[in-house]
């Protein structure tokens, strides 16, 4: 009985000791990852700028670029669009029978189509499309070597890969957003017409109640950041993709948990410095 | 001319080259060979920048390859023509669009540029291959495109990154004698990284045998086969100990 005791008492002082090292090892692990990390954006995006006066280069890319993000993007942003439009028409009406004017229901719809879930929805969705499918191309013509090919033929990755996709991203994001509120308060409004027997008129009369046109350009500027950001993500982590295909999939995985994480960032943060 | 100079590499604390010093004069060949992951290609790279020496310089023309600015880098390297390990043909383009692109980024008119890769193409054997995609040609053929698009700029320098691994005996020695021709034609200075000594011994006019980060032996054909060098026979021999 005495071995286990003496053990026992000698164990915890030294296993404290070594976690408590252990701890301060990954703290510093972590800090030292996180300013490298901040390094590399701050080099990244210097490299993005010194490549924007290569518009030979990068302007006829950004045309293909802006279909790609945009155009092709167009039926999963609306066909989500179109059924939030519908539940927030009958979430509101749930939420307010027999307490609030029915009309509110416009406004709800508006609003939040407006402010909050036309971007942030379109946003989530182009995360894992755009994001996933830039992130995916440059990680696997970066693990070919195909960007270094690039390189080696007098092209800048930056002017030739990335500009065209955060340009697109910046430029073609509000465009989608917009037709995605559009879509929204469409569907919202037939969906109060044919279920909520609401008419036209009261529908757009709580449409217009509170409606202020910074509600059309706060939403619309925010999808602009979030294209900025996720095709920044996408091209960051895609040309930093190493090995074969496990790290192209890594580097998929990654810029779609970064890009939905930091788009959700963005929001609260844009909510805090402009809606107050 | 292009000097390696005392260059130092590592990755990730791991010495990969550690003194690495060659020279290669204009309008020569040197074939760099030795074991895989002894930092063949990683030299090769440093030479158009793609890598950043931890200690020692590339000088390519007078130029220290790693102190170049930005534009100073780009005018370097298109005068040097690399030919990657697996082509690195750009998977989205034909291989007509792939050959343009370098030729896209000098003062050329569309004319132009169709009729120097049309040259380009004919002289690796590939004529009418130009609106097919790189996933429809076989590795030697991508090879030859790889190739093509090095050649087509006429560069003063070529650089290839084992250019025959992986290809079959014939489709090595076509590959063997495209080099040659291209050195012929265009009077280019080339270095060469393989394991392939027969390769090596046709294409080059000095083989360098890399061994532990450093150059273990520089010579030329004659010499190396005739080498008394324990590790360089070894090597050429293909023995196992």
């Amino acid at each position: 009985m005495l071995f286990p005791l003496c053990v026992c008492a000698s164990l915890p002082p030294f296993s404290v000791r070594t976690s408590f090292s252990a701890v301060i090892q990954r703290i510093g692990r972590s800090t030292v990852d996180a300013v490298k990390s901040v390094g590399r954006f701050g080099h990244f995006m210097g490299d993005l700028a010194r490549a924007v006066p290569d518009v030979a280069v990068w302007g006829r890319l950004t045309l293909v670029q802006l279909r790609r993000v945009g155009v092709d993007s167009l039926p999963v942003a609306l066909f989500i669009a179109a059924f939030t439009g519908v539940v927030l028409a009958l979430q509101a009406s749930y939420t307010f029978r027999n307490t609030v004017p029915l009309y509110f229901v416009g406004t709800l719809v508006g609003k939040t189509m407006m402010l909050e879930l036309g971007p942030v929805l379109v946003g989530l969705a182009l995360a894992g499309r755009v994001g996933a499918s830039m992130a995916a191309e440059l990680g696997t013509m970066k693990v070919t070597e195909q960007v270094d090919a690039l390189e080696t033929l007098a092209y800048d990755p930056q002017s030739f890969l990335v500009l065209p996709r955060v340009i697109a991203g910046t430029v073609m994001f509000p465009v989608v957003a917009a037709l995605a509120i559009l879509v929204g308060i469409l569907t919202g409004w037939i969906a109060s017409l044919v279920l909520l027997d609401l008419s036209t008129h009261e529908f757009i009369k709580g449409l217009k109640l509170f409606y202020q046109f910074k509600d059309t350009w706060f939403g619309l500027f925010k999808a602009a950041t979030f294209g900025f950001t996720i095709a920044v993500v996408g091209c960051m982590v895609g040309l930093g993709a190493r090995g074969g295909a496990e790290g192209v999939g890594l580097s998929t995985t990654r810029a779609v948990v970064y890009s939905a994480v930091l788009l959700l960032v963005l929001d609260a943060f844009w909510a805090l410095v402009l809606l107050r | 001319m292009i000097q390696f100079r005392d260059l130092h590499k590592s990755f990730d604390a791991k010495p990969v080259l550690t003194g690495f010093t060659l020279t290669v004069p204009d309008q020569e060949t040197v074939v760099i060979i030795g074991y895989s992951g002894t930092g063949k290609s990683v030299a090769l790279k440093h030479v158009v920048g793609l890598l950043q020496p931890d200690a020692g310089d590339v000088i390519v023309d007078g130029q220290v390859v790693s102190n170049l600015e930005r534009d100073a880098l780009m005018a370097l390297r298109r005068e040097i023509g690399f030919v990657f390990q697996f082509a690195a043909l750009f998977d989205s383009m034909t291989v007509f669009d792939n050959v343009a692109l370098g030729l896209r980024r000098r003062d050329l008119s569309d004319d132009e540029i169709a009729e120097r890769v049309r040259e380009a193409l004919a002289v690796v054997d590939l004529t009418g291959a130009e609106e097919t995609y790189p996933a429809e040609l076989s590795g030697g053929m991508r090879k030859r495109v790889g190739i093509a698009r090095a050649i087509a700029f006429r560069p003063r320098y070529i650089l290839y990154d084992e250019p025959t691994t992986g290809l079959d005996p014939v489709t090595s020695a076509v590959i063997d004698q495209l080099m040659v021709r291209t050195r012929e034609h265009l009077g280019v200075t080339g270095i060469v990284v393989t394991h392939d000594m027969r390769s090596a011994y046709t294409v080059g006019d000095r083989i360098a045998m890399l061994y532990e980060g450093k150059i273990r032996q520089v010579g030329t054909v004659e010499q190396i086969q005739q080498t008394e060098d324990p590790v360089v026979r070894q090597f050429i021999e293909g023995r196992p100990t």
